[in-house]
């Protein structure tokens, strides 16, 4: 028993989540979801989200060390989402991660978002490779990160320069009349659809963004097509073919974040690819990547889709991933922060 | 050994004390870092009394009302502490009881306690101070200066509601009670805790915070 026993705790958008990993094994993930409440406002509202975690901090914890079937005097390290994410959210969870670590007298680490998110493929596929390209797909990122050490030397080679992918998933789902959150029921929808129905815009694909963009993107300009689209029809007193616009719109958004990413392999010489965040339980995001993979000679890892929307377990991975590499701890006074450049993987 | 910590004015501080006296004090005056703040002050207080954290046998927390954001992170602070520690679930105290409570000594009749609630809004209390103890008559409530009744705006007054609305605040200000003491919120609560205090049978409360506003939220509609 000589792997380290670390609890994870994720609070940066509305999922309070609880892991506990031992090394590179996941004992338990508990996850509290205050998504519900935030369905009939059309989106997260931070507030809602904040008192939701704050509620369900400690019955998530102590449901996870049950499941688990460990004390929590047994645990090792504690880590947490320091950022990015929101504010007020990460605050609940950043004092917790303090308040246990203080109470079990174990070390603290404060750990970035977007970097938990690739290692808890540990718990699913193993070691990581290194270096693994890290495609980020979810409603608050879209990032392709090098990562040649995930505990810590991550670089970003390109983000979205406007909404996340998954919240064009969410605006284009509210056009077309599905319920939030948009992802699966486009996914749904789209099975139905043909994706070269309509031609939708591909951001930052031409020449010149190639150029200045080139691992970048861009879905506001999409968005808005498929919504001025939508309007046409309607103005034409024609049916709106959902099926078709959902399948056309997945495709133009799967099409940019796969080719940018396999394009990404190529040249920094990566022969793993590795997709996290919630959009990576879109189907045919999947399908998609692991078509092009194939061809270019890559292997693709994807982890199970509960592992890929935001959890406890994979800031748990992260922990134990820097306990066993002997990373410095963070100190008691580490602050949340919601704009935390993903460079900067602890604390 | 209790734990007191309150986030809710602009003090951000923790307290230890014996069941005798204060062992322990640490406190800092910022609003917008309580996060980064608190726990270290704690770790303080606990390295100041020369005790473990495993010697700690309650924790108690203000409840607010007090801007949202620093009180949870008190809240959640105490919640998860006394979860590691294997303690009971903590109590909450009103807040602005802990500043009624720290006028005791340097005056006694009606008083009104008032604090920031940002929004150009105040939390209010009314309360009744007597030689060894201050009851709440009213309150605890949220609304502008102005609307608070003319009585209550008269009375002297605690907190930082009435520097920031001289305007609407006429009574006396008390200068020396701003914040929330941490020390103080411990006394309290060993006494109402004690029985100590006609109102300790309501004054210690579920430990979450007291919002009194409700979420800015619009809802959709379809
Ligand atoms: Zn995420």
């Amino acid at each position: 028993m000589d792997e380290p026993l670390v609890l994870g705790i994720e609070t940066s958008c509305d999922e309070t989540g609880v892991g506990l990993v031992r090394g590179e094994t996941l004992l338990f993930d508990a996850i509290a979801s205050s998504v519900e409440e935030h369905a009939r406002f059309g989106g997260v509202v931070p507030e809602v989200a904040s008192r939701a975690h704050l509620e369900a901090m400690v019955p998530t914890i102590e449901r996870a060390c049950r499941e688990a079937g460990v004390r929590l005097a047994d645990v090792d390290a504690v880590s947490v989402t320091a950022g990015p994410g929101l504010a007020g959210a990460l605050l609940v969870g950043v004092a917790a991660a303090k308040a246990l670590s203080l109470g079990l007298g174990v070390p603290l680490y404060g750990v970035n978002h977007l970097a938990a998110h690739v290692a808890v493929d540990v718990v699913e596929h193993g070691p990581l490779p290194e270096p693994t390209m890290g495609l980020l797909v979810s409603g608050g990122h879209s990032n392709l990160l090098l990562v040649p050490d995930v505990t810590h030397d991550i670089r970003s080679l390109g983000a979205t320069i406007d909404d996340a992918a998954g919240e064009a998933f969410d605006k284009v789902a509210r056009v077309l009349g599905l319920p939030f959150p948009g992802g699966p029921h486009i996914d749904r929808a789209a099975r139905e659809g043909d994706q070269v129905a309509i031609d939708f815009p591909r951001g930052l694909t031409s020449g010149r963004d190639m150029e200045r963009h080139r691992f970048d993107y861009s879905f506001s300009g999409l968005k808005t097509a498929v919504a001025r689209w939508v309007q046409a029809r309607e103005a034409d007193g024609e049916p709106v073919p959902v099926a078709d616009v959902a399948a056309s719109f997945q495709e133009a958004v799967v099409d940019v974040l796969t080719r940018k990413a396999v394009l990404a392999c190529s040249e920094h010489g990566v022969d793993d690819l590795l997709i996290g965040g919630g959009v990576a339980a879109n189907s045919r995001l999947r399908a998609l990547a692991q078509e092009r993979c194939d061809r270019a000679g890559i292997r693709l890892r994807v982890p199970r889709p509960g592992l890929c929307t935001d959890n406890g377990a994979m800031v748990a991975a992260l922990g134990a991933q820097m306990v066993t590499r002997g990373r410095d701890a963070s100190r008691l006074d580490l602050p949340a922060d919601s704009s935390q450049p993903v460079e900067q993987v602890r604390s | 050994m209790l734990l007191a910590i309150d986030t809710a004015t602009g003090i951000v501080g923790a307290a230890l004390h014996d069941g005798e006296r204060v062992r322990a004090e640490v406190v800092h005056h910022d609003v917008r870092r309580h996060g980064e703040l608190l726990a270290p002050a704690i770790q303080e207080a606990l390295r100041e009394a020369g005790i473990p954290a495993a010697e700690l046998t309650a924790v108690v927390c203000g409840v607010g009302p007090g801007p949202f954001t620093g009180l949870r992170v008190g809240v959640v602070t105490a919640l998860t502490l006394a979860h590691g520690l294997g303690l009971p679930t903590p109590q909450g105290i009103c807040s602005l009881d802990a500043l009624a409570h720290q006028v005791m000594g340097t005056h006694e009749g009606e008083l009104l306690v008032a604090t920031d609630a940002r929004r150009r809004e105040v939390y209010w209390a009314h309360y009744a101070v007597g030689p060894t103890d201050a009851r709440r008559i009213a309150g605890p409530g949220v609304c502008a200066d102005a609307d608070l009744a003319e009585q209550l705006r008269t009375l002297p007054t605690v907190g930082r509601g009435a520097e920031l609305y001289p305007d609407a605040f006429s009574g006396v200000a008390l200068p020396d009670v701003r914040d929330v003491r941490p020390g103080a919120l411990a006394e309290l609560a060993v006494r109402l805790r004690a029985g100590d205090h006609p109102d300790a049978e309501t004054a210690l409360l579920p430990p979450e915070p007291l919002y009194l506003r409700r979420p800015d939220a619009v809802e959709m509609r379809r």
